[in-house]
């Protein structure tokens, strides 16, 4: 017998759980300073996202997917990128929408049930929130495409969770990234927990890094609670993209400190020990660690963030709640770019809103 | 002047829209060198090159689900989905994203693509080649469902079609693919999208019918016309969005209606044009709204097709059923 292929994955990391630098930083996080909007955005998109989940349980929001614990994966990704890149996000992407310039009053109106919600006024060609599983990742490959083709700058960058893997939009995407070298970048929000579903019982693969090696484009796996991992990693596939090299896989292994929708009761199939030792990983107190030790962040640095963050939390609150739903008849206004003549008859009878005959 | 068949009318679309808007890609399985398994996209790979004829991997769910993501940043791709029988794994991307992807961001992104497979039955293929499914696609808000039914409109129909900038299901009776020649201009001019097309005026019924069963329905009417009943026949053309007017206009005049589609009867579009006929068009009715389709069965092979599918003698008896109704 002779050995046709072989494959390793490499997994990376630059701070331990406490915050500790292992080996050497990557050129981009020597400087300490420099780190801080990486770790305003995660500490921001965790207070956005705890607010969200109180307007839930009050009643003020729909349902809303948390993405508690895996901020260094959203916020990480999203840093890579530059403007012309475009983001193809799942459902729990917040941070790194929130870091494209996306509106945390348009998150907050998406997820309350209104699509004014997704028409982006910062990001305008990023993707809005993808719910069906994987089916982003095919988008993905289409806007690389189209960016190859049209000789334009930046590529697509897609994120999707270990769920979603298993799914075959997922595969049938990286293959025709691979054999099309296009510019594209998929991040697996590896959070270890699909709805009730463990990892272990996702797949039988060792890594899910490696479903891109039958691809034939890289794959590699980093530490997704350190966000410098995160950035370099996507940084470097992002590059590979840019330099006409194709696409890449990155998968980011976190967890879901919390049920997977406001929708789910993850006490249900998962053990309470398991979910609170996950805590000694936490993204957000891994790099204040770091920062603090490093001399560049101290208890006034952080309570005058806090400030800030609720103060522009609340705005955005105050902008949400005060917007009012939109007119009946606009549920015809964006079916097509002009409406055919056949819906004017619905669209009058829209109009007048449910109570009317 | 020269004459085509339907299959090289939709040839000359795409060559056409390829060369007045290279924003137009071509993508399918085998539709660069071998130019498609019909020969659509024959010569186009020489003419616009790889980038832009391009051989895709051996799956139907990405095809759709890339050209929405091509569609949104700006290019009008063209797909082949090689048989109708093949569509359904696209029909994910079609339903949740190309169909709504304008009306959830409130047409900040968009997605003019255009999604092209043959239908229908009747050229004694193998399994899973001879689908009309045509009705599930016309359920779905957002989309335009279009069905060519001569070289004509084959050509007139695509422009348009690629030209739109929402997406188009656009299906293509694969038993009229070379039926029929037909003087076609290569003039770059479109036809209208959401319009019927009557296609022979009449006093006594109305036919109403699309696709490759045009042709029946048309040899229909030339017996009736030997019996003294005038009939008009309307080519439907797109489905969705529906231009009931025309169909209303037409029976609210000759006051009887028989509705002709390859399709199974339970839930075939012919179903909402009878309701809507008894809807908005009861009392100009004089007998009963008659549909003559393929039957509620799985298509048989091909030994037996054509006893599922409608058949001339079939139409006949419908059409004298409903004139003789008192």
């Amino acid at each position: 017998m002779t050995k046709v292929a072989s494959f390793e994955i490499h997994y990376s990391q630059f701070l331990d759980a406490s915050g500790t630098v292992i080996g050497e930083l990557p050129a981009s996080a020597r400087d300490p300073s420099a780190l801080i909007p990486l770790y305003r955005a995660m500490v921001l998109t965790r207070r956005f996202d705890a607010k969200a989940i109180a307007l839930q349980r009050t009643g003020r929001l729909g349902t809303y997917a948390s993405s508690l614990g895996q901020e260094a994966v959203t916020v990480g990704l999203a840093a890579a990128m530059l403007p012309e890149d475009v983001l193809l996000p799942t459902y729990r992407e917040a941070g790194a929408q929130l870091w494209r310039g996306v509106r945390m009053d348009e998150l907050l109106l998406y997820w309350g049930g209104d699509e004014r919600g997704s028409d982006f006024q910062g990001p305008r060609n990023d993707f809005p929130i993808c719910v069906p599983i994987a089916s982003q990742c095919l988008h993905a490959v289409g806007v690389a495409y189209a960016k190859k083709l049209k000789r334009e700058p930046g590529a697509a960058v897609c994120v999707c969770g270990d769920g979603a893997t298993s799914n075959g939009a997922f595969y049938e995407a990286i293959n025709y990234a691979g054999v099309w070298r296009v510019p594209a970048v998929f991040v697996i929000n590896n959070n270890q927990w699909a709805i009730s579903m463990p990892r272990s019982a996702q797949t039988a693969a060792g890594t899910l890094a490696q479903k891109a090696i039958a691809a034939g484009i890289p794959g590699m796996q980093v530490d997704g609670d350190d966000v410098i991992a995160v950035r370099e990693a996507v940084a470097q596939a992002l590059a590979r993209a840019r330099g006409g090299e194709g696409s890449s896989v990155v998968e980011a292994l976190t967890y879901r400190m919390t049920d997977h929708t406001t929708a789910d009761d993850a006490g249900r199939y998962r053990d309470a020990k398991e979910v609170s030792s996950q805590w000694a990983n936490d993204p957000i107190a891994r790099l204040r660690n770091y920062l603090s030790a490093a001399g560049v962040w101290n208890k006034n640095a952080e309570e005058r963030l806090i400030d800030e963050i609720n103060g522009e939390i609340d705005a955005a609150v105050e902008r949400y709640l005060a917007t009012p739903p939109m007119p009946p008849q606009a549920m015809f206004d964006h079916l097509y770019a002009v409406l055919p003549a056949a819906y004017t008859e619905q669209q009058i009878a829209a109009s007048r809103g449910a109570d009317h005959a | 002047m020269p004459e085509t068949t339907l299959i090289g009318a939709i040839t000359m679309a795409l060559a056409r829209a390829m060369s007045e808007d290279e924003s137009v890609v071509v993508l399918g399985e085998d539709v660069a060198a071998n130019g498609g398994v019909f020969r659509a996209t024959q010569g186009l790979l020489e003419r616009f090159g790889q980038e832009r004829v391009i051989d895709a991997p051996l799956a139907e769910l990405a095809i759709g689900g890339i050209s929405v993501g091509m569609a949104a940043a700006g290019l009008r791709p063209v797909a082949e989905i090689q048989f109708m029988g093949f569509i359904y794994p696209a029909i994910d991307q079609i339903v949740n994203h190309a169909a709504r992807l304008r009306n959830r961001t409130r047409g900040r992104l968009s997605c003019p693509m255009v999604l092209r497979a043959p239908m229908g039955a009747g050229i004694h293929a193998p399994e899973h080649h001879c689908e009309s499914t045509e009705a599930m696609f016309a359920h779905i808000p957002g989309l335009r469902v279009v069905i060519p039914s001569s070289p004509q409109r084959a050509y007139g129909l695509l422009l348009a079609a690629i030209r739109d900038p929402d997406p188009v299901i656009f299906l293509e009776p694969t038993r009229i693919y070379r039926a029929v020649k037909q003087t076609v201009e290569d003039d770059g001019v479109a036809m209208p999208l959401d319009d019927c097309f009557i296609l022979r005026e009449g006093s006594d019924l109305t036919l109403v019918t699309w696709g490759a069963m045009v042709k029946e329905t048309l040899a229909a009417a030339d017996r009736l016309r030997a019996e003294r009943i005038s009939a008009e026949v309307i080519d439907v053309a797109t489905l969705k969005p529906l231009d009931f007017e025309t169909i209303l206009s037409s029976v609210e005049k000759t006051g009887r209606c028989v509705i002709v589609h390859e399709a199974a009867l339970t839930g075939g579009f012919g179903a909402e044009i009878a309701a809507r006929l008894a809807e908005k068009g009861l009392l100009s009715l004089q007998a009963p709204v008659e549909r003559v389709t393929g039957y509620d069965a799985v298509i048989p092979l091909f030994r037996n097709e054509h006893h599922y599918m409608p058949s001339e003698a079939r139409i006949l008896a419908a059409a004298r059923r409903v004139v003789a109704f008192a």
